[in-house]
């Protein structure tokens, strides 16, 4: 049976912390990361890559487009 | 080429001249003693035959925004009000001028201030010349002595606003705007097709997108900026001065006057020579750019000045500046709707000049 | 630019699901974190982009948060003074009439000093799109009380809450603006969870349609959060939105054409 699975990209530098992506994560893939990027914001990125099946939810809400969305079956 | 010949308003020659020119749009609103200029166009429709969009805005404020909007789409727009239709537009203006955008505006004066009076004054000089609207901007301001001049000013205000992309005003008042004239009216002009280069006209993948905008949060942009306004404000200087002389060659004394005050002292002229005063009158067209040098010159020739105007003295400051202190220089006019007469101007004359 | 990538072996051009359109620009958003104004933009350029409307669009920009609209979607723009967005689109849509003209406002733009303009406009049908941004507070100017602010809001010029006795109501411009026949399409949406957006791109594709039709006026408002503004975060504000705005500003169509 064919999986769906997914892979986020994460513009880091533009992303402020928001966090809105990580609440509309379904699966969990998404973290606020311990580091700060050059505007001193704690970037989103994909700390369970895993889990992610590529629903592009989080690039959805982003509110500066700084998500990119990768999707296949395996 | 014939001209057509027709006995006018000064406000319907306004509307007739505009639909001739091939203008785009005109958004107005009614207000005493211009209304005739958007009922005329209403009545001509020329929606149906040169596809000009006439429309009655809900304000003065809503028709100047149209008129940043239309010309911001490199259209030939226009609106037209009188003194406290104006005042509302100043925010507009200002944003018109910040834009660099090209419009005419038809400021048929009444007394003010406030809601004021409706019949004719000459009290809006300062706010079309000096500003009105914040900031460092001027207007292209024709003063029309005529039914005649007001529909020439037409085109020639759209010549000058796309030349300069700057907004011009038409400031004329309520005794030109309201009597009838022969009028010689030039032959049908069509609309233009194409659009400047900056205009806001859907972006095409052969340019980057244009942007109207009067806003620059970098200072030292807006500095740029503002420099490069005043730079074409030296250029309309230079080049742009347009005034009439009627008698000047042996005056003794100069009256200096524009729209409906010309009419009367060129009558004034010709009482005070017949009481053998050597009287001579400049007459602006622009009031903006002022014909400071002429001035400055006969100001030479002659023993004083008289600013006559249907105010409490605005053009006169110009005059003195102009003058810079060489002789004398005196301010007359009737306020709160009063059309001076030639008599009185003559009496004033007299007394500031040559005590009698 | 750093990137951080999830599992690097699905990531090829095949496999692509979602980018930000091309008809954003580079230029980074000028916004708080987690305001709604970015994501309304971005859905706003897919439109354009999916419907082939780049040389066909022309916006008008408020005075507010987003009057630098015109730095972040690649199409012609025109920056209007505060509230007058509607009658400068008025103009362009009438000597334009094949173009798409929209105007994007805030709510001290609509609802207070452009309430005429707003009005007239649709009362005329122009036909244009007013998308109308509505946080309940002035952004810009540091966190002022907007119409539409909600009773007992506190805001910089409400220190104490909206008191409706000296301050007035919330004023519902969706409302009213339903009312006049010559809106067409009117409907009040939010951008803050995927199934919402997905909602508010369809409103933005049908009033496209619409403006294709000559149908008349369509305003699509938009819920909006201001971290800022409230002071608090993104995930907080998105959820004090849903339970005092939405129950003040129901989400839904008002007006909708007979189909």
């Amino acid at each position: 049976m064919a999986k769906i699975r997914g892979s986020i990209v994460v513009n880091v530098e533009r992303c402020k912390g928001c966090e809105v992506c990580m609440v509309s994560c379904p699966t969990g893939t998404i973290a606020m990361a311990k580091e700060v990027n050059g505007k001193g914001y704690n970037y989103a990125f994909p700390a369970n890559p895993e889990l992610c099946t590529g629903c592009a939810n989080c690039a959805m809400v982003c509110p500066d487009g700084v998500i990119t969305v990768y999707k296949t079956k395996i | 080429m014939e001209k057509e010949l027709r006995l006018m308003k000064g406000n319907e020659a306004v509307a007739e001249a505009a639909i001739r020119a091939g203008v785009d749009g005109y958004f107005g609103y009614p207000i005493t003693p211009q209304t005739e200029i958007i009922e005329y166009l209403m009545e001509a429709n020329p929606a149906e035959t040169t596809g000009m969009i006439v429309l009655q805005a809900e304000s003065e404020v809503a028709a100047i925004n149209m008129v940043y909007g239309g010309a911001g789409c490199g259209k030939k727009v226009m609106t037209s009000s009188s003194s406290p239709g104006i005042s509302l537009k100043q925010e507009g203006i200002s944003y018109i001028a910040g834009a660099e955008l090209p419009c005419l505006i038809v400021n048929v004066v009444r007394g003010g201030p406030g809601l004021g009076t409706i019949q004719p004054a000459q009290s809006d000089y300062f706010q079309s010349t000096k500003g009105g609207g914040h900031g460092d901007y001027h207007l292209i301001v024709l003063a029309p002595a005529s039914v005649q001049e007001m529909a020439d000013f037409v085109e020639l205000s759209f010549e000058l606003a796309f030349k300069y992309r700057n907004p011009v005003m038409m400031l004329s008042d309520g005794a030109i705007g309201q009597m009838m004239e022969k009028v010689y009216l030039k032959p049908h002009k069509a609309r233009v097709k194409t659009a400047p280069e900056w205009a806001t006209t859907g972006k095409p993948t052969t340019r980057e997108r244009n942007i109207i905008t009067s806003l620059d949060l970098d200072s030292n942009r807006q500095e740029l900026f503002n420099i490069k306004l005043l730079a074409k404000y030296d250029e309309i200087r230079e080049k742009e001065v347009r005034f009439e002389e009627f008698q000047c060659e042996d005056a003794e004394y100069l009256l200096v006057a524009y729209g409906t005050s010309a009419r009367v002292c060129q009558k004034s002229v010709q009482l005070a020579r017949e009481q053998g005063i050597k009287a001579g009158l400049l007459r602006p067209i622009t009031l903006f750019p002022f014909p400071t040098k002429r001035i400055n010159e006969l100001a030479g020739k002659v023993k004083g000045m008289l600013s006559v105007e249907m105010s409490a003295g605005q053009m006169v400051e110009d005059v003195l500046l102009s003058v810079n202190g060489k002789v004398p220089v005196y301010h007359f006019g009737r306020m709160g709707g009063i059309v001076t007469t030639p008599e009185e101007v003559v009496e004033s004359l007299k007394s500031k000049f040559i005590g009698g | 630019m750093v990137e951080f990538s999830g599992i690097k072996e699905i990531i090829k051009p095949e496999n692509l699901v979602y980018k930000k359109t091309n008809i954003m620009t580079e230029n980074i958003l000028s916004y708080c974190p987690g305001c709604g104004h970015g994501t309304t933009h971005r859905i706003l350029a897919e439109i354009i982009d999916e419907e082939g409307l780049q040389s066909e669009a022309i916006g008008v920009s408020p005075v507010g948060c987003s009057v630098f609209l015109y730095y972040y979607l690649d199409i012609d723009w025109q920056e209007a003074a505060h509230g007058r967005a509607p009658a400068v689109a008025t103009a362009i849509k009438r000597l334009q009439p094949e173009k798409f003209v929209f105007t994007y406002q805030g709510d001290g733009d609509l609802a207070a000093i452009g309430t005429a303009e707003t009005i007239h406009a649709c009362n005329r049908g122009e036909n244009i799109l007013i998308i109308f941004i509505n946080n309940g507070i002035y952004g810009m100017t540091g966190g002022q009380m907007a119409p539409t602010t909600l009773p007992g809001m506190k805001s910089s010029t409400s220190p104490y809450g909206r008191d409706v006795k000296t301050m007035g109501y919330p004023l519902k411009m969706t409302e009213i603006v339903a009312s006049l026949p010559g809106s067409y399409y009117v409907t009040r949406q939010s951008v803050h969870t995927p199934a919402n957006v997905k909602k508010t791109k369809k409103a933005i594709r049908k009033a496209v349609n619409y403006q294709k039709l000559n149908k008349g006026t369509c305003l699509i408002e938009i819920i909006s959060n201001c971290p800022s503004g409230w002071k608090m975060t993104p995930v907080q504000s998105n959820k004090w939105m849903e339970e005092n705005m939405f129950p003040y500003y129901p989400l839904g169509d008002l007006k909708t054409p007979e189909e």
